[in-house]
């Protein structure tokens, strides 16, 4: 009696056993077949920033050809702040919800990617490199698709596109030679210019990245900034930044006393008039302004000849994800030369490619040659060096010393 | 357990069954608006307290406090939060009492109170964006006299909205919360003998204003007063409307709140139930300072019955009393006519009055994707509506909501805790309880906002009802539920109908919880609007500012056209 049962028992656990190793199986990415198969019919929640409605249709793009290719359908969580989404995945975590999470796919780096691996959120160990679209991607010219922030990412994030910090202004209304080449430069323009420039308000992640972009232009050791904070050192480090902070704030829109919220609205001051010299992490989106009616198309770009800052942006999987499989096939998708085609042509959204033209087909290299920018986007080859991104405990610290000092300006 | 089965024996058997009812319903409401509350409650405190296992929180430290004192500017945060929260419920209640005092009974109060429904359908995300698109320097009113009056051709570097005192947020908040209380109030009126006590002050020689302050007021107060503290909790604890019209340095406390709790850095969790424990205690400062301000205002209003002084001509004041609600009503519907421009205009630079050329881009790349949101934002509205109306009528049948009852109090316990201060915990105990983001407990958190607006927006007609149909009817034998079924529920259609437009309106206007307890995944119009606000792109904030006050509008002109196609032979019935 007490046999058969123990039969039935193990006749019962055993294909329970077996699928649970084929789950195991199926998400990993170097058995690519397995992944589609089990991705099929899944439903990948990818969070995303949603500020911006091209990026919006592009997603949704992405999301029609994976569930037509492969059945794997794509809703896209749009978030006001990408934290949300590690916040999600915490409160999971802290419940105890260890599996079936929330959230399939995030859009991350820096410092929530950091935040994100640190606490042990992410789908690990490396499945990023072994995703077969992976050998395209441009790892020898790009250093930022596999250091995020100086943060190794180890496989743990796959790249999506690339960034590059340029200013826009509006030809009608300045002329060329009056353009700033540097930040100090930018001090003088403020100067015989007042209330005509702004950044936005840290902790938003353009605001802080010109305060980076100062900093590196400014600390008298760039070494230093590859590195942790040294907290022993840190405000002789800032010093320099934070003088010309003090210098550059009376002369600022508003006096300082409020900033733009973010970069789309300070296109909507440039456009209103209101500022004449704006930046993004996006060479194209000057020419994607113009092209929807947002910007007149005066519009132009301009980069400092010393180099801006530039990074890359990427997709992560949670460590509880639900449709971990179906999230490995969207990222792989995410990174097939016609995805990232269609993402670098501006008439789309404009997001620089994260593959090496060196090993991509005749007929795709074309293809992204064949790619019109714009006219108020800079090709590659005139958009400067790239200055490397500090670590991100920089950005955390520059951010909370801003807060101090200047967060009652009024 | 004797004496019981004897009252049961000479009562009559339908007011037993009615007795058990009655505790079933109360009870019920009781449980789902308090359990809920006080459960998040104990979510937030714990964090606040150290105790938050997934990032290592288990001891209990005050720590999470010491540091919540050191941060930067907290005292100005919490000053303007405070103080904004105050004015704002002042000049809203204000208003309110002297339009009430100089006109109720009049043909301006009623063409008055056909605009409250449309005014509180408008969310208050829109009507911020509305009016800081109005009153920018960049803005329609700016456009309107430059360059030919100012001589500006690029806007003037001047800082509104986002002033540091935040005085455009108080205009805000009042143009948003006088609707609200102007509703309440009307529910109220049919409670004090208004007619008589004016004629009575009248034949005294008291002004319309002064009589009804000394004779009506104290009564009316009396049954507004939860409700004025749950616009106080609400204005002393508001995010969005901080967000787009407060001062940005420093920010006020909930929006410095909701940033500390979207930090990547996951130990600010801490410092932000911290935080969430120092809103309270800021509603709770402001809730007192009301108090105290209640009795001074008592005190100058016997001053003033006791002075003598008849103040029989009091035109200026009602008329301005009645600018001040014109004018605040025509913010919003201005703000909605700006948005509306923006959703259609091409290029629109300053100082143009008018779109340089006008487009339906906007509309047509949102329309495909907001399909999916509005028929979400539909159905879970009319569903927690819906469940809010029915329960609301039972409690009114029951007649639970006498003053100073419990459940008066738990019935606003939503409202007065702010949403902050319990929604997160709300979301970690949902997660621990493994409850998934259904949208069957999205409409029940849904319903724990709504039902406080239903049941205040029907009570009114329904204590006004003429209670000699039901007496007639009662004398025919019909039973207590075939009277509610057949005469009193047909009479109030109208109000009914009026209350699921009210409770649908919030249902549709709530975001954090929804974003919270849906897990990101249960898409409404509102949600959608502020992440897409995130964008900046008043094209796009226009159109969905705009979707998101015409859905809680069709609820509206829905309540008021279905009565007039039921009621086209009955004419009694028809207003």
């Amino acid at each position: 009696m007490i046999t058969r049962r123990i039969f039935t028992t193990m006749a019962l656990l055993i294909p329970l056993a077996l699928s649970n190793i084929g789950a195991a199986r199926a998400t990993d990415a170097a058995n690519w077949d397995q992944v589609l198969a089990k991705a099929r019919g899944e439903t990948v929640y990818f969070n995303a920033w949603g500020g911006s409605e091209n990026i919006n249709a592009y997603i949704r793009w992405a999301g029609d050809e994976v569930k037509s290719r492969y059945g794997v359908t794509v809703v896209q969580v749009k978030l006001d702040d990408t934290a949300k989404a590690v916040t999600t995945v915490l409160a999971e975590k802290s419940a105890g919800r260890d599996a079936h999470g929330s959230v399939d796919l995030v859009w991350i780096n820096g410092e929530n990617f950091a935040a994100m691996k640190r606490q042990n959120l992410l789908l690990s160990p490396d499945w990023a490199t072994k995703l077969p679209n992976w050998g395209l991607v441009d790892i020898d010219n790009q250093p930022t698709v596999t250091t995020d922030f100086t943060i190794p990412t180890e496989g743990l994030e796959s790249p999506w596109g690339s960034a590059k910090l340029v200013f826009f202004y509006d030809e009608a209304r300045m002329a060329k030679k009056d353009l700033p080449d540097s930040a100090k430069d930018l001090l003088a323009f403020a100067k015989s210019h007042s209330g005509r420039f702004s950044y936005p308000q840290p902790p938003d992640f353009i605001g802080s990245s010109f305060l980076k972009q100062v900093l590196t232009e400014l600390i008298a050791d760039p070494e230093k900034l590859q590195k942790p904070v040294d907290g022993t050192t840190f405000e002789m480090d800032v010093a320099p930044l934070f003088a010309y902070l003090d210098q550059l704030h009376p002369l600022l829109w508003r006096k300082g006393k409020a900033f733009p919220q973010n970069y789309p609205d300070m296109k909507q001051k440039l456009a209103d008039g209101e500022l004449d010299i704006i930046f993004a992490f996006n060479p194209a989106e000057a020419s994607a302004g113009i092209a929807a009616g947002e910007l007149p198309d005066t519009v132009r770009s301009f980069v400092f000849s010393k180099g801006t800052l530039g990074n890359t942006h990427f997709v992560g999987i949670p460590y509880n994800a639900n449709a971990k499989a179906g999230a490995l096939v969207l990222a792989n998708f995410f990174l097939s030369p016609e995805a990232q085609m269609r993402k670098q042509d501006p008439t789309i959204w404009g997001d620089p490619t994260v593959l090496a033209m060196s090993k991509l087909s005749e007929k795709d290299r074309m293809a992204f040659a064949a790619i019109d920018l714009g006219v108020a986007t800079l090709p590659p080859e005139r958009l400067g060096p790239a200055l490397a991104e500090p670590h991100p405990d920089w950005m955390t610290r520059i951010e909370a010393e801003w807060i101090k000092r200047y967060g009652a300006a009024n | 357990m004797g004496r019981q089965t004897e009252d049961n024996r000479n009562w009559p058997q339908s007011k037993g069954t009615a007795m058990t009812r009655r505790f079933a319903v109360s009870g019920f409401v009781l449980a789902l608006l308090g359990l809920p509350v006080l459960a998040g409650l104990a979510g937030t405190i714990g964090p606040a307290f150290g105790y938050l296992p997934a990032i290592g929180g288990n001891g209990f430290t005050f720590e999470h406090f010491a540091a919540l004192a050191t941060q930067p500017h907290l005292m100005r945060s919490s000053m303007v939060s405070l103080t904004a929260g105050i004015v704002a419920t002042g000049i809203s209640l204000v208003m309110v009492m002297l339009f009430t005092a100089g006109y109720a009974g009049t043909r301006m109060f009623s063409r008055i109170q056909h605009l409250v429904s449309p005014l509180l359908a408008v969310p208050h995300a829109a009507a911020a964006f509305g009016l800081a698109f109005l009153v920018a320097p960049s803005g329609l009113a700016m456009r309107l006299v430059s360059p030919g009056l100012t001589g500006y051709t690029s806007p003037p570097d001047w800082l509104v909205p986002q002033d540091p005192l935040g005085l455009t947020m108080i205009v805000g908040l009042v143009v948003k919360e006088m609707p609200f209380l102007f509703l309440v109030t009307l529910a109220a009126l049919p409670q004090v003998p208004l007619a008589q006590t004016r004629h009575m002050t009248a034949n005294l020689g008291y002004g319309r204003i002064r009589g009804f302050l000394i004779a009506s007021w104290p009564l009316l107060y009396r049954q507004i007063r939860l409700p004025v503290f749950a616009v106080l909790a609400y204005t002393s604890s508001v995010v969005d409307m901080a967000m787009i019209l407060g001062p940005a340095l420093p920010a006020p406390l909930p929006v410095r709140l909701t940033q500390w709790m979207a930090d990547s850095d996951l130990r600010m969790r801490f410092l932000a139930s911290a935080g969430a424990l120092l809103q309270l205690v800021l509603t709770m400062t402001a809730v007192a300072f009301w108090l105290i301000a209640e009795r001074a205002g008592a005190f100058v209003l016997k001053r003033m019955s006791g002075s003598g002084i008849r103040q029989p001509d009091d035109r200026t004041i009602r008329r301005i009393a009645c600018a001040a609600m014109a004018v605040s009503a025509a913010f919003v519907f201005l703000g909605v006519l700006v948005l509306f421009m923006w959703s259609v205009a091409g290029l629109w630079p300053f100082p143009s009055l008018l779109p340089h050329d006008i487009t339906l881009q906007p509309w047509m790349r949102a329309f495909p994707q907001a399909v999916a949101p509005v028929v979400t934002t539909i159905t879970l509205a009319g569903a927690s509506a819906a469940a809010a109306l029915l329960l609301a009528i039972g409690l009114l049948w029951q007649d639970d909501l006498r003053a100073g009852g419990a459940l008066r109090f738990v019935l606003y316990l939503p409202l007065i805790v702010p949403q902050l201060c319990f929604v997160f915990g709300l979301q970690i105990l949902g997660l621990a309880l493994g409850l998934e983001a259904s949208f069957l407990l999205l409409i029940f958190v849904h319903l724990i906002f709504v039902l406080p607006y239903v049941v205040l927006s029907l009570s009114q007609p329904w204590r006004a009802f003429d209670r000699r149909y039901e007496t007639v009817a009662a004398g025919l034998g019909k039973s207590p539920l075939q009277i509610l079924l057949r005469v009193r529920l047909p009479m109030l259609t109208r109000a009914c109908l009026t209350a699921f437009a009210v409770g649908f309106a919030v249902s549709a206007g709530l975001y954090l919880p929804t974003l919270l307890i849906g897990a990101g995944r249960i898409v409404t119009i509102t949600t959608e609007a502020v992440a897409l606000s995130a964008g900046g792109d008043r094209r796009t904030i226009g159109v969905y500012a705009l979707l998101q006050t015409l859905v809680p509008f069709i609820g509206f002109l829905i309540a008021s056209l279905v009565p007039h196609l039921l009621f086209r032979d009955r004419r009694a019935m028809r207003i």
